[in-house]
């Protein structure tokens, strides 16, 4: 079990003073400047060998993606853009950083972009979360006030950090839509390449990053790479953020250690399953667009990247979903794929009428009115639109269908069954192509 | 997507008061010269909080001219993002998450509840003060189920509490926001499972570790994890890597960060520095450019 003093979230819970002067007390901003006066190698390399992946849900080395940006300027500014639009339903971390946690990032925003040559960064944060903005802007008004960031700061290195929001789409939070988003369009990604390193915001070399891949990086600079990169499995390492939801005693968002297995967390910090272990029907490891991994292989599930990939799912952001026997599963899939269906942009064909396409008929799947041969039909649609779209979401959108006909076709079988053995006389929905 | 059409009766005219003009200066100062389009969603949130919670199609215009836009750009924001009402809503409007996290801890039966206490969705009650809407995940899954109303989340509800809530709403009785159980925002409900050592919060203590780590640098492994000297052999994950390679073909980051260093390498009219700035602030990739 992760040790307290290894925690770098200190006021994950809003118990101490989120402001400045708590901030200080709690170490945040401590030697800051000498971090930055190693360098921008010394920091980048350091953050590769710390083994960091990115906690935005794709796992990609973050040291390695600050890495790409152009060593030497043309003559364009750089930007780094703090993905805070957190949207994916089942993840509610890094709410807790900007609420209650706010210089750390700050100060990873200050660090991340005298790594990447920036000096503006810009905060996306989800319009719905108001609060948290207003919490996370009054913030940088101390940090401004204190002189650690700035034209002219303490540390030497011009630094300008603006908070932006949204107005609720989850599509922002793809990193070229939520460019275009920042841009004062419609949230629509956009063709890779030309990637972001090379031309992000305004046509300018940007970087892109989550919110916990940020506020983590000035501890992982204080403490060592070596310490961040000792906790965990090897390929897995350090500390990570972990929403608990769904069927547990004690739902809640927890810092832990990156391999802890499921089952620790779950009786540790979640106060264990509604109705004992035992009642467990499913859990969904990483919000909605990760795979359902059933109960049986939750037994000795490790909670980690490699340990979710082996079950056929993925680490996603770590917000676990946990459903106990009481749930209607099909149900459950079927509103995630409405989710998908309302926040998709509608730009590629596959995911604007597929998503919609799929919510319709495991509308039907969750009454039993369909006919078996649809389910290989549906399952078939979920490839073809997997992979053809300009974005993940349409990914995203067939991954969780994709698990639940894997692991729960029986239950969609049991139900067409049941549905046929007591014939209805109300008329048969036709669905409409697009709506 | 969803279908999103402006209201069918609109007022004549908007305009932003003196201090809401001050705001979107400020607002549009953020950006670079020549982007401030990027503060259009700013400008239309403020000018919907002006109009009493929905944005009416004059307010449209005004932001347009306001930011030199194309009037379709700015109405193509509005009906795209959904935080943008495009009819009337009550003055306290409730937006009900009901995604599956909500959904499997009782946001139907918060459902239930407005609509017996409001009616039906997107129906403003009589008196104005109060009309809902079911949304999509809010991002407070571990408090679910939650409602929010207006720019505060209401969490961990049942329905008896948002019943009560709405009550006090509608009578005017002031409401107190975040979990409704007494819960310490999002930590689990009773004792503390992380963040007890009160040592952690004792600045002095932390000094004191510094100074003695600065004599004898073998202290920094001190209470560390036992493997933490070990560096893992494959630390940034290129295993990993390789092997979901296997799994699914291709890893899309890998394959995206490679081209992006070839491209930007082998071509430098990629990195486009002589192009020039848009005039209009639209950005770069604007079809009308």
């Amino acid at each position: 079990m992760l040790q307290d003093k290894d925690r770098i979230f200190t006021n994950l819970y809003g118990i101490h003073d989120w402001g400045l002067k708590g901030a200080l007390a709690r170490g945040n901003w401590d030697g800051t400047k000498g971090i930055l006066e190693k360098g921008r190698d010394w920091i980048i390399n350091e953050m590769k060998v710390s083994g960091l992946r990115g906690r935005g849900g794709a796992g990609f080395s973050t040291g390695l993606k600050w890495s790409f940006m152009p060593k030497q300027s043309d003559g364009r500014p750089h930007y780094l853009v703090v993905n805070a639009d957190e949207s994916e339903p089942g993840t509610c971390k890094d709410r807790e950083i900007m609420r209650h946690d706010p210089h750390l990032l700050i100060e990873g925003c200050l660090i991340a972009s005298f790594a990447m040559g920036a000096h503006a960064a810009y905060i996306y944060v989800r319009g719905e979360y108001v609060r948290e903005r207003e919490q996370l802007e009054a913030a940088v008004e101390q940090a401004y006030e204190a002189k650690l960031i700035g034209k002219d700061n303490v540390h030497g290195y011009p630094f300008d950090l603006y908070v932006h929001h949204g107005a609720g789409a989850y599509i922002c939070g793809e990193e070229t839509a939520l460019l275009e988003s920042l841009e004062g369009k419609k949230g629509m990604p956009r063709l890779k390449p030309p990637f972001p390193a090379n031309m992000g915001l305004y046509g300018c070399p940007t970087t892109v990053n989550n919110v916990e891949s940020i506020a983590v990086a000035p501890d992982i600079l204080r403490r060592g790479a070596a310490w961040f990169a000792g906790i965990g499995r090897p390929n897995n390492v350090g500390t990570k953020l972990f929403g608990i939801s769904g069927h547990v005693n004690t739902p809640c968002v927890v810092e832990d250690a990156m391999g802890t297995p499921f089952k620790e967390l779950i009786e540790r910090h979640g106060g264990g399953i509604r109705g004992g272990w035992d009642n467990l029907l499913a859990i969904i490891p990483g919000g909605a667009s990760c795979p359902v991994i059933p109960a049986d292989q939750c037994e000795d599930l490790i909670m980690d990247f490699d340990g979710t990939r082996a079950a056929k799912s993925s680490l996603g952001t770590a917000g676990i979903l946990v459903m106990d026997k009481s749930t209607d599963i099909v149900r459950a899939i079927a509103r995630i794929s409405y989710f998908f269906k309302h926040e998709s942009c509608g730009q590629c064909t596959p995911c604007r009428e597929g998503t919609g396409w799929m919510w319709r008929v495991l509308n039907r799947m969750a009454e039993g009115r369909a006919q078996k041969r649809e389910i290989d039909l549906l399952l078939e649609v979920t490839t073809q639109i997997e992979g053809h779209t300009i974005c993940a979401l349409g990914d995203a959108a067939a991954w969780p269908v994709q698990g639940l006909i894997r692991h729960f076709r029986h239950e969609i079988e049991k139900r067409i069954d049941q549905y046929a053995a007591n014939p209805h006389s109300d008329p048969v929905h036709m669905p409409v192509a697009a709506e | 997507m969803s279908v999103r059409r402006l209201a069918a009766e609109q007022p004549a005219s908007f305009a932003f008061t003196a201090e809401n003009d001050a705001w979107a200066d400020r607002q549009i100062a953020k950006y670079p010269e020549g982007r401030q389009a990027s503060a259009v969603i700013s400008l239309l949130w403020k000018a919907q909080e002006q109009c009493g919670g929905w944005l009416p199609e004059p307010a449209i215009r005004v932001v347009a001219d306001r930011l030199g836009m194309p009037n379709i750009r700015v109405l193509e924001i509005a009906t795209f993002y959904t935080m943008f009402n495009l009819e009337p809503v009550g003055r306290h409007f409730v937006q009900l998450c009901g995604t599956t996290p909500c959904m499997l801890r009782g946001a139907n039966e918060l459902k239930e509840v407005c609509q017996r206490k409001i009616g039906p969705e997107r129906h403003v009650s009589a008196d104005g003060a109060l009309s809902w809407l079911e949304v999509e995940c809010l991002g407070a899954c571990a408090n679910a189920p939650m409602v929010q109303i207006n720019y505060d989340y209401f969490e961990d509800l049942s329905p008896e509490i948002l019943e009560k809530i709405l009550d006090d709403l509608a009578a005017g009785r002031p409401v107190k926001p975040g979990p409704q159980t007494g819960r310490q925002f999002s930590a689990p409900a009773g004792d503390l499972t992380s963040l007890t050592d009160p040592q952690i919060y004792e600045p002095r203590a932390a000094e004191a570790a510094v100074a003695a780590a600065d004599e004898q640098p073998d202290l920094l492994q001190a209470g560390r994890p036992g493997a933490a000297v070990e560096t893992p052999v494959d630390p940034v994950g290129i295993a990993s890597a390789a092997q979901e390679k296997a799994v699914n073909g291709q890893h899309a980051g890998e394959k995206r960060e490679e081209v992006a260093r070839a491209a930007q390498e082998s071509s430098p009219s990629v990195t486009g520095s002589k192009r020039e700035a848009p005039k209009t602030g639209t950005g770069v990739r604007d079809p009308e450019a």
